[in-house]
């Protein structure tokens, strides 16, 4: 007999699982919530560029400095990223390793081009004396992008060693669950930028 | 016995896999088009100076900032009411609702106190 | 090679031989602290365990051991904090007119930052992180907590932080801005020597370990709970436990962000706090503070649920009001979010900004209140039993109100524009933090000390270490209100006006109690450990108690469960003994268990030297601590052999130790 019908027999309710457990994975859910966390990260960067968007001490303006033809080309980047990132995720599901592979390294290179675009601009805006220790203003500016940009940077090293793990590995259980983590922060990646060139450029140069 | 244990992780593996939200290539494409959309249409209003009017203008490129944001949570993220039984929702909703407090709440406080505390900072500072 | 300067600014960076033992106390404390640290390492050496320590504690991702070795470091931490505050009461009992003191003022100054920034963030925070670490899997019927290699991590990292914050009492100096360190004080402009860059770095390194350990207990709590254990089944322990974690999720983000942009504007040359180019320490001012109130709510939270738990136990009587607990603490998260400007109201935002914040200050004192009313009815007609945790929870409620009494007071802007900065509100927090968050993990202590270890805690010395504890607060910080309302500002190191001398004097007496209230508590554990086989408990339900975490043996087995309980109402153990549980004894399945790793602890060892680079410039030194940890961390995700199942046969084993153990006792 086993323990659960022994203990029903008694007339007292089952009080301990006697079946094989399959616990839930609480991966997800974690990698979200952490996801919101990182948010209020940028939610302080927000606030701060929004109380120092107009101290310009005697410096650049943003009608100057910001170039918005660069950033349409930087932000089609990263959407288009977005998208490749989706691609890879379909493929993922479906157990298709090499397409898998194939679209997650289009990502990182629409990755690699925001980010090299974004290094470019910050040089040049360095170069001309619109660096981040020229006034309150600025030093709002390169932080907020600079840190969104980090972000993606860290998603790049982050894709690179997926890629390789899932290239030895294969598409276990382990990898698809990181995988859709990366997707996770790759999204939310994209949505922060939503915010930074509607707030930063876009407003910026009203 | 740990071969047991492997298959029972496999089992596990595609468990996971279905319970997790994932898109269709529609969903994706559709959620790309409403996201291209939403970004040219703002980039057009700024780059040829479309309304003439900056207040306009930056209260439409906010609109649809959050209408973009919200197609990313849908058609990107799969985010819906019933992922992770409601947690991923509800947690959502909490965090916007801080960054809200957060932002506006600064930016009123910092207001108040730039315009009683930083004479000269603020234009239209009665001193 | 010694003769070339630049070589030796590149290899040490700013560290100079003057860097070293600065003051003359500092020389005797470094003495003592090292004197006691090779001690213990030549213990540990000659007894020959550093294999046993490595492999049992410092790569265990079991929660229980983890929780243990938070509250070690809590309680360690709390010592040290507490040597600052006996010397702060010291130098003000006796500073009066010509006599200044033994602590010159840039010493005091380090003095009181050291204090608050050791109390809150390396002795209060572990220790209730360390509670909630212990606690919450257990009560949920689970067998570790969602993410076990992070809990680890998280632990190393917050003891990091703490060993960073150690450093300064014998390299370079502390920071000398108060446990906040506001600019344009803490720029590098007006500090620029190691003190401002040992906090930023301190509390960056520990705040990474504590917001992980938040997302970590959240997803516990809502995705490990047993079956049939719904959200509103949880014992109020848990609940709070999840508001607290989620207050940590949504606050530490904030204090990450504002600490990097100080470090942005001490390294690398920015303006966000800056008196030029635009910056504006206001913004520090209110930042620092969204994250300040939810922080104190992550204080005191946990300890709400711990009076919980020990009022129902002690009265013997299910707890009054489950339902308005659970809604009064979810309040008081959201709550928290909207009353931070009361921290700053004299900062000139003017009427209408201090109104909104007053009225939302008030406001969350109401869940609080009502929090008390239903420990109070849990006790009417209960049948009470005095033992420490019930003592320390009377202490609390007494102690406690009139603390938020004073805190309301506080929240008058009015008011608080005579009291802000005054004594008044030196007592005031200390009075509604000894007395309800410092209580309760005494409390907490002695109620879960005998499950983590088979045996309780000596009740003579905790009376002593009670007797002791209360009367001194009360004689350190009463006088405290007194010299407030008479205008006394805070953070002072000598005084003119003779006649407020007796008020220090008192207060100086009660800090000596609370001493010996320390010291006893200590003595309680020696004295505990030495009679451990005459405290033994073998039942595993010692105070005959209502939750999970008493239906398993003391110390629980490493899995905690072997067959994962079913849960049908609140209080579930109360339930099962209600109801006639019977025990399982075969049947048993070989139990799926995750693996120790050192990884954790290499990790955080990098993070110090990384930490030590940034704050003496040593720049090569940060650089390779990065990689390395970058390095580390990337191989460890090489790493996918992270479980192992414990056979059936060890858990039978196991299992039938516990029911020969529960038949000696019947």
């Amino acid at each position: 007999m086993t323990t659960e019908t022994a203990l029903q027999t008694a007339g007292t309710p089952a009080f301990y699982v006697t079946e094989e457990e399959h616990p839930h994975s609480s991966t997800l859910l974690g990698f979200w919530i952490y996801i919101m966390s990182d948010t209020l990260i940028f939610a302080v960067l927000f606030a701060t560029f929004g109380v120092l968007r107009d101290r310009y001490a005697g410096g650049p303006t943003p009608q100057e400095v910001l170039e918005i033809p660069t950033v349409a080309l930087n932000t089609a980047m990263l959407l288009i990223s977005s998208i490749t990132c989706g691609f890879a995720m379909l493929e993922m599901v479906r157990n298709r390793k090499a397409a898998t592979l194939f679209w997650l390294l289009v990502t990182g290179l629409f990755g690699a081009a925001f980010v090299g675009l974004e290094l470019r601009e910050f040089f040049g805006l360095v170069a001309e004396g619109a660096g981040p220790q020229r006034s309150a203003y600025l030093s709002a500016f390169f932080t907020l992008v600079g840190t969104h940009g980090t972000h993606v940077t860290i998603g790049i090293i982050w894709l690179i060693t997926l890629m390789v793990q899932i290239a030895r590995k294969g598409l276990i259980h382990e990898n698809t669950r990181r995988l859709m983590c990366f997707s996770m922060f790759w999204h939310f990646l994209d949505v922060i930028w939503i915010g930074v060139f509607s707030v930063v450029y876009l407003l910026g140069v009203l | 016995m740990s071969s047991d244990a492997h298959a029972t992780h496999a089992a596990d593996g595609h468990h996971a896999l279905a319970d997790a939200p994932h898109g269709t290539l529609k969903g994706y494409l559709t959620g790309f088009g409403l996201a291209v959309v939403l970004t040219v249409i703002p980039f057009w209003l700024v780059m040829g100076n479309v309304l003439d009017n900056a207040v306009a203008t930056g209260i439409l490129i906010m609109v649809f900032a959050i209408v973009q944001i919200v197609v990313h949570m849908i058609y990107f993220l799969h985010l819906d009411a019933h992922s992770e039984g409601g947690w991923n929702m509800l947690a959502l909703i909490f965090t916007v609702v801080l960054v809200v407090i957060g932002i506006v709440g600064s930016l009123w406080v910092m207001y108040h106190l730039d315009l009683n505390m930083m004479p000269g900072m603020m234009t239209g500072h009665p001193g | 090679m010694f003769s070339n300067p630049d070589l030796w600014k590149f290899i040490f960076g700013r560290l100079t031989w003057q860097d070293i033992l600065p003051e003359t106390i500092v020389f005797y404390t470094f003495f003592v602290v090292a004197a006691g640290g090779i001690a213990v390492l030549a213990a540990i050496t000659y007894f020959r365990k550093w294999g046993y320590l490595w492999d049992e504690w410092i790569t265990s991702i079991d929660h229980k051991k983890i929780g243990v070795m938070y509250i070690i470091l809590g309680l360690v931490m709390f010592v040290r904090g507490f040597s600052d505050a006996i010397m702060m009461r010291a130098q003000q009992a006796v500073a009066f007119g010509a006599n200044q003191g033994y602590l010159p003022p840039h010493h005091y100054d380090q003095i009181f930052t050291a204090h608050g920034v050791i109390m809150i963030f390396f002795a209060a925070m572990p220790l209730i992180t360390g509670l909630m670490n212990f606690v919450v899997p257990l009560q949920i019927g689970a067998r570790d907590v969602a993410f076990p290699f992070l809990n680890n991590f998280s632990f190393w990292m917050t003891a990091a932080g703490a060993v960073i914050v150690m450093i300064s009492l014998f390299l370079g100096e502390f920071a000398q801005t108060g446990w906040l360190a506001y600019p344009p004080l803490s720029e590098l402009a007006y500090s620029p020597g190691t003190g401002v860059d040992y906090y930023i770095w301190g509390l960056q390194v520990a705040g990474l370990g504590t917001l992980l350990s938040g997302v970590n207990l959240v997803a516990t709590i809502i995705k490990m709970r047993a079956p049939g254990m719904s959200m509103m089944k949880m014992p109020v322990f848990t609940w709070t436990a999840l508001c607290t974690n989620i207050l940590i999720v949504a606050a530490f983000p904030v204090l990450t962000a504002v600490l990097a942009l100080l470090t942005l504007d001490r390294y690398a040359g920015t303006h966000f706090f800056t008196n030029t180019a635009g910056g504006d320490q206001m913004m520090y001012v209110n930042l620092i503070w969204i994250w300040g109130h939810p922080e104190v709510y992550i204080l005191i939270l946990p300890c709400f649920g711990v009076y919980s738990e020990v009022v129902s136990t002690f009265c013997g009587k299910r707890l009054f009001g489950y339902v308005s607990m659970v809604y009064a603490t979810i309040v008081i998260t959201i709550l928290s979010y909207l009353v931070w400007l009361h921290h700053f109201f004299t900062m000139g935002s003017g009427a209408s900004v201090n109104s909104f914040f007053g009225i939302t200050t008030m406001i969350i004192s109401i869940p609080t209140g009502a929090k008390i009313f239903n420990w109070l009815f849990t006790m009417y007609k209960g049948r009470i039993r005095f033992e420490l945790p019930m003592m320390w929870t009377v202490a609390f409620m007494l102690t406690f109100v009139i603390g938020g009494m004073t805190g309301v007071m506080l929240a008058v802007p009015p008011a608080d524009f005579v009291l802000h900065n005054s004594l008044f509100l030196i007592a005031h927090f200390h009075n509604v933090i000894i007395g309800g968050v410092l209580f309760g993990i005494f409390a907490a202590i002695n109620f879960w000390f005998p499950k983590a270890f088979g045996f309780r805690l000596d009740p003579f010395w905790g009376k002593i270490s009670f007797w002791l504890w209360v009367p001194g607060f009360y004689l350190a910080f009463m006088p405290l209100y007194a010299l407030g309302l008479m205008g006394i500002t805070r953070r002072l190191n000598h005084f003119d006006d003779p006649s407020l001398q007796i008020w220090f004097v008192i207060a100086a007496f009660g800090a000596v109690m609370i001493a010996g209230g320390i010291l006893a508590m200590f003595v309680q554990f020696g004295v505990s450990i030495m009679k451990r086989e005459a405290l033994r408990d073998t039942t595993g339900d010692l105070w005959d108690a209502r939750t999970l975490e008493w239906s398993t043996s003391s110390p629980p087995p490493e899995y905690n469960f072997a067959f994962t309980p079913i849960v049908y109402d609140h209080d579930a153990w109360w339930d099962m003994k209600t109801r006639g549980y019977v025990r399982p004894l075969e049947g048993f399945r070989p139990i799926h268990m995750p693996r120790n790793t050192g990884t954790g602890a290499i990790l955080a060892g990098l993070a110090v030297g990384f930490a030590f680079g940034m704050i003496w410039y040593m720049w090569w030194l940060a650089a390779l601590s990065f990689a390395a940890m970058v390095v580390v961390a990337i191989t460890h995700t090489f790493n996918y052999n992270r479980d192992y199942d414990i056979p059936a046969e060890t858990v039978a084993l196991k299992e039938g130790e516990r029911t020969a153990l529960l038949a000696q006792h019947a």
